[in-house]
C-alpha cells in the first residue's frame, strides 16, 4: 500500500486550498472527502464574501490570516480563473453611539493593516447606495471587501491541485485512525489509506477526527445561519456589502452581493446541537428580512426565490490552528467559521509552514501548473463573447437552463469536471439555481448526466446516494 | 440587424394562434420562435383529455390540440418556425435577441408578441420552510417525469395545493400505482377546476384538506413526513391543530404565474390587453393565467389580429 506524505481529511476550501498549496512541493498528498462531491458541507452554504478584516480583534489569528488573505486570494483566483470582484463594504450607523464604534472598528482594523479605510457620509450614502434606508448616518467604507463564488473557488482550487498531482478521493469517510510508527493508518469506508504527516480539516467534524487520535482538546459546536436568496433581476439592489454593525457572536444579518448576480440576504446565527440540522424556519425568514429592511427598506419577501441553511464549526471565538505534540505528524485546522474562506489561502501558507517545522521536507516541484484556464459561463460572458463561443462549439447556444441562462456545454462540461450529482451540476454551473427551481430543465440534466457518467437515470441522486431523484420506471 | 416585420416569441397554443391569426389578418412575414425543441409547448405532456371542448367542440388531450395547431403553422410557409430558441434580449424599440444551436442572432422586429407562458410557484415563493431533500417537486415536473420520461419521481406521494395540474398528477400517481396520501389546500375550497376535483381526486378517494397547510418538510436525503396545521379562512394557524403526514414526494400546485421577465427587464409595463410600447403585445399565460387552453386561443387570435392592425 502507497504511504502518503500527506493525507488531509476534508476536501472543503480549507483542505483543498492546503491540498493546493502543498502541492508546489514533491510530496505525495491524498485528500479526503466524505461526501460525494467536494465542497458539499460547511463551504456550501458560505456566503462568498472576502472580508476586509475589519470585524476581527487585531490579536487574533482570524484577523490576520484574514488581511492577508484577501490580499493572497486576488491572485490565487487570476491563476485559477475564478471571478473575484472587489466590491467594498459598508458598516452602516444609525445613530451617534453606533458612529463611534465605526471608529472603534476603524482604528482594530487599521492596526490590522487593512487599507483604504474611510467613514463615509449621509452624502456619499445617498449617491453611492441609493437604495440604504435614508435614517443611516454614516458607514465606515472598506473597499477592499470583495465577493467570489465560494463553491466554484473549491473545485477550481481541487482541479488545480489534481493537476500537480493531488490525489481525491471522494465518498470516503473516515471511521478510525491510528498513529503507528511514524505513519498514520486511517480507516475510511472506501479503503485504508496511509501518510506520514495528516491534516484535519475536517469542518463540523473536526473534533470527532481529532478524537480518533486521543486529542480530545476541543469541540466543534455548530452554529445555524439560515441565508435568503433573491431573484437575479434584483441584481441592483445594493452596490456594496452591507453590514449592520456586529454583535459579539456574528456579524449580523447582511445585503450580500454574490457572484452568481443574485443578492442574498442573511445569516441568522443559532447555535444548536445537531450537525446534520440544515433546516430553515419561518422564525429564521422573520428575523433576517425585519434585521434586512432595517438596511434596505424596499426589500420584497416575494424576491425570495431560494433559501437554505449553513453550519458554522464553532470552536471557541478564533480559529485553532496547530501542530498536536501529543500526536506528532497531526495537524488540526479546526473552528475556521467567518471569514475561514478569505483566509484559506493564508491557512493553507500557514500549514505548509507547521508542517515543515514539524520535519516534513518542503522541496518545490521542477514545474508546478499554477494555471488553469477559466471556466465560462454564459451568464457572465457579453454578447460578443457568446456569439464567438456559439459559433466555436454549437452545443453554447443550446440553453438547458432558461432562467439562469446555462448551456448544455457548460453542463456537459461540469459532468466532465467532476460533477456526480444534481447539486454538484447545479453549484457548478447555477443551472437549477434560479427561478424556476429547476422544474423545466431537470430532466435534460439528469439525461447529460446519464450520459456522460453511464449511470441509469434512476441512480442519479440530488447530492449521494439516498437522495435519488425518481424511484424507478413509470408503467 | 435582420429585420422581420413581427416575431413572435413562445410556441406554445398562444403563440402558435397568434402567428395563425396573424397571417390570416394579412402579415407575410412571421417569425415563431421556441425555446424547446418542438411546439406546443406545455401541452405535450398533458396526455389526460378534457382540452378543446369549446373550441374544437371535441375532447382532445394535449399532444392532440397541439398537433391541430401545428399542422396549421407548417402548413403556412409565411410563418418561419425557429426551434431551440431561446430569446435573451428584449428592447423597447423591439430588437430582439436570441440563441440557438450554433448561432446568437439580432432581430429588429416591427411587431412582437410575447406568448412566453407561465411557471409554476415553488416551494420556496410559498416560503415553506424545513429541509431541502430530493422529492420535492413541481406538478408540472412529475407530470413531465411521468409522461415524457417514464420515470416515476416518488411512491407516496403529498400534494401541496389544490391546483388543475396537482389534481390531474394525484390521479395519474394513482394510475402509477403510487400512494397519494393527501391533498392539502389552504383555501376554504379547490383552486381548480370542479370537474377535476371530482374526477381526479374524490373517484379516487384521496384525501384532501381544505383550510390546512404545510408547515414543515422533513427529511435529510429525501423528504420522509410533512407536518400541517388547520387554518383559518384567513389562513391564521389554528393551535392544537399540528400533525403528521409520511411521504416521500412533495409535489407543488400552489398557482401558476406569467414568466414576463424579458418585458420586466425591458422596463415595459404591462396594460389591459396591451404593454405600454406600442407594436409589442402579449398574450397567453404569460399575460394572464387561464384555466383552460381554449379560451388562451381565442384570447390569442385577438393579438394576432392586433398585431396585424398594428403593422398596417
Amino acid at each position: 500500500m502507497k504511504t502518503y506524505d500527506v493525507a488531509i481529511i476534508g476536501a472543503g476550501v480549507v483542505g483543498t486550498s492546503i491540498a493546493r498549496e502543498l502541492a508546489r512541493y514533491r510530496l505525495d498528498i491524498a485528500l479526503l472527502e466524505k461526501e460525494e462531491d467536494l465542497a458539499f458541507g460547511v463551504s456550501k452554504s458560505n456566503s462568498g464574501i472576502i472580508h476586509p478584516g475589519t470585524q476581527n480583534p487585531p490579536d487574533s489569528l482570524k484577523g490576520k490570516l484574514c488581511v492577508q488573505g484577501n490580499f493572497l486570494i486576488r491572485k490565487i483566483s487570476k491563476e485559477l480563473g475564478v471571478d473575484f470582484k472587489e466590491v467594498g463594504e459598508l458598516i452602516v450607523a444609525f445613530n451617534e453611539g453606533d458612529a463611534r464604534e465605526l471608529l472603534r472598528l476603524k482604528k482594530e482594523a487599521g492596526l490590522l493593516g487593512v487599507t483604504g479605510l474611510r467613514i463615509v457620509d449621509r452624502e456619499w450614502l445617498r449617491k453611492n447606495e441609493p437604495n440604504l434606508n435614508s435614517e443611516a448616518v454614516c458607514s465606515l467604507y472598506a473597499p477592499t471587501a470583495g465577493i467570489i463564488s465560494p463553491y466554484r473557488f473549491v473545485y477550481d482550487l481541487a482541479e488545480n491541485a489534481v493537476k500537480n498531482g493531488v490525489e481525491v478521493f471522494t465518498k470516503t469517510k473516515v471511521t478510525n485512525i491510528n498513529r503507528l510508527d511514524g505513519y498514520f493508518e486511517i480507516g475510511a469506508s472506501s479503503g485504508v489509506f496511509k501518510s506520514r504527516y495528516l491534516v484535519n480539516a475536517a469542518g463540523l467534524f473536526a473534533d470527532e477526527i481529532s478524537a480518533m487520535l486521543g486529542v480530545n482538546n476541543f469541540k466543534i459546536k455548530p452554529r445555524k445561519g439560515e441565508e435568503f436568496i433573491l431573484d437575479k433581476k434584483k441584481t441592483d439592489l445594493a452596490r456594496h456589502l452591507i453590514f449592520p454593525l456586529p454583535s459579539r457572536i456574528s456579524k449580523g444579518v447582511l445585503i450580500i452581493k454574490t457572484a452568481d448576480g443574485n443578492p442574498m440576504i442573511g445569516p441568522t446565527a443559532e447555535d444548536v446541537e445537531d450537525k446534520e440540522d440544515f433546516s430553515t424556519s419561518d422564525i429564521g425568514l422573520n428575523r433576517v428580512l425585519t434585521s434586512a429592511r432595517r438596511l434596505i427598506p424596499s426589500i420584497n419577501d416575494r424576491d425570495i426565490i431560494a433559501y437554505f441553511a449553513g453550519l458554522r464549526p464553532v470552536a471557541g471565538s478564533d480559529f485553532i490552528i496547530r501542530h498536536e505534540e501529543k500526536s506528532p505528524g497531526f495537524v488540526n485546522v479546526a473552528g475556521i467559521q467567518s471569514p475561514g474562506l478569505t483566509a484559506s489561502p493564508a491557512i493553507a501558507l500557514l500549514v505548509a509552514g507547521i508542517l515543515k517545522d514539524n520535519g516534513l521536507a518542503l522541496k518545490k516541484k521542477l514545474i508546478f501548473h499554477g494555471h488553469r484556464n477559466k471556466t465560462i459561463h454564459l451568464f457572465a460572458a457579453p454578447a460578443s463573447k457568446t456569439r464567438r463561443l456559439i459559433k466555436k462549439d454549437h452545443a453554447y447556444g443550446d440553453i438547458v437552463c432558461r432562467c439562469e441562462m446555462v448551456s448544455a456545454k457548460e453542463i456537459r462540461d461540469a459532468v466532465k469536471r467532476g460533477a456526480r450529482t444534481m447539486d454538484g451540476v447545479k453549484f457548478r454551473t447555477r443551472a437549477q439555481a434560479g427561478r424556476c427551481h429547476g422544474s423545466f430543465c431537470t430532466t435534460r440534466i439528469m439525461k447529460i448526466l446519464a450520459e456522460e457518467t453511464r449511470m441509469p437515470l434512476t441512480e442519479i441522486t440530488k447530492r449521494g446516494k439516498g437522495s435519488e431523484i425518481v424511484k424507478g420506471s413509470s408503467r | 440587424m435582420i429585420k422581420r416585420d413581427l416575431v413572435i416569441v413562445g410556441g406554445g397554443p398562444a403563440g402558435m394562434a397568434a402567428a395563425v391569426s396573424a397571417y390570416e389578418n394579412g402579415v407575410k412575414d412571421i417569425l415563431l420562435l421556441e425555446r424547446d425543441q418542438y411546439l406546443g409547448g406545455i401541452l405535450n405532456q398533458c396526455v389526460h383529455t378534457g382540452f378543446g371542448i369549446n373550441y374544437f367542440k371535441e375532447i382532445l388531450t394535449g399532444p392532440e390540440y397541439a398537433d391541430r395547431f401545428i399542422e396549421k403553422v407548417k402548413n403556412i410557409p409565411e410563418i418561419e418556425v425557429s426551434l431551440k430558441s431561446i430569446v435573451v434580449g428584449l428592447a423597447r424599440d423591439k430588437a430582439v435577441t436570441f440563441l440557438k444551436p450554433g448561432r446568437l442572432e439580432a432581430i429588429k422586429a416591427k411587431a412582437i408578441i410575447m406568448a412566453t407562458g407561465c411557471r409554476e410557484k415553488t416551494r420556496e415563493m410559498v416560503h415553506i420552510q424545513g429541509t431541502r431533500p430530493a422529492g420535492i417537486f413541481s406538478a408540472g415536473l412529475a407530470q413531465k417525469f411521468i409522461n415524457i420520461e417514464g420515470l416515476l419521481p416518488g411512491k407516496e406521494i403529498l400534494v401541496v395545493g389544490s391546483g388543475d395540474i396537482g389534481l390531474i398528477m394525484a390521479r395519474r400517481f394513482t394510475l402509477e400505482g403510487a400512494k397519494v396520501q393527501a391533498i392539502v389546500e389552504i383555501q376554504k375550497e379547490t383552486r381548480g377546476l370542479l370537474r377535476n376535483m371530482v374526477q381526479c381526486a374524490e373517484d379516487f378517494g384521496i384525501p384532501v384538506y381544505f383550510n390546512h397547510k404545510i408547515s414543515r418538510i422533513y427529511g435529510k436525503d429525501r423528504v420522509e413526513k410533512v407536518s400541517v396545521l388547520r387554518v383559518d379562512d384567513n389562513f391564521n394557524e389554528i393551535p392544537g391543530s399540528l400533525f403528521e403526514i409520511k411521504c416521500d414526494t412533495v409535489l407543488m400546485s400552489v398557482g401558476l404565474i406569467p414568466e414576463n421577465e424579458l418585458i420586466e427587464m425591458a422596463g415595459i409595463r404591462i396594460e389591459e390587453n396591451k404593454t405600454s410600447v406600442p407594436g409589442i403585445f402579449m398574450c397567453g399565460n404569460c399575460f394572464k393565467i387561464y384555466d383552460l387552453v381554449d379560451r388562451v386561443t381565442e384570447d390569442s387570435f385577438l393579438a394576432g389580429k392586433l398585431a396585424a392592425e398594428y403593422l398596417k
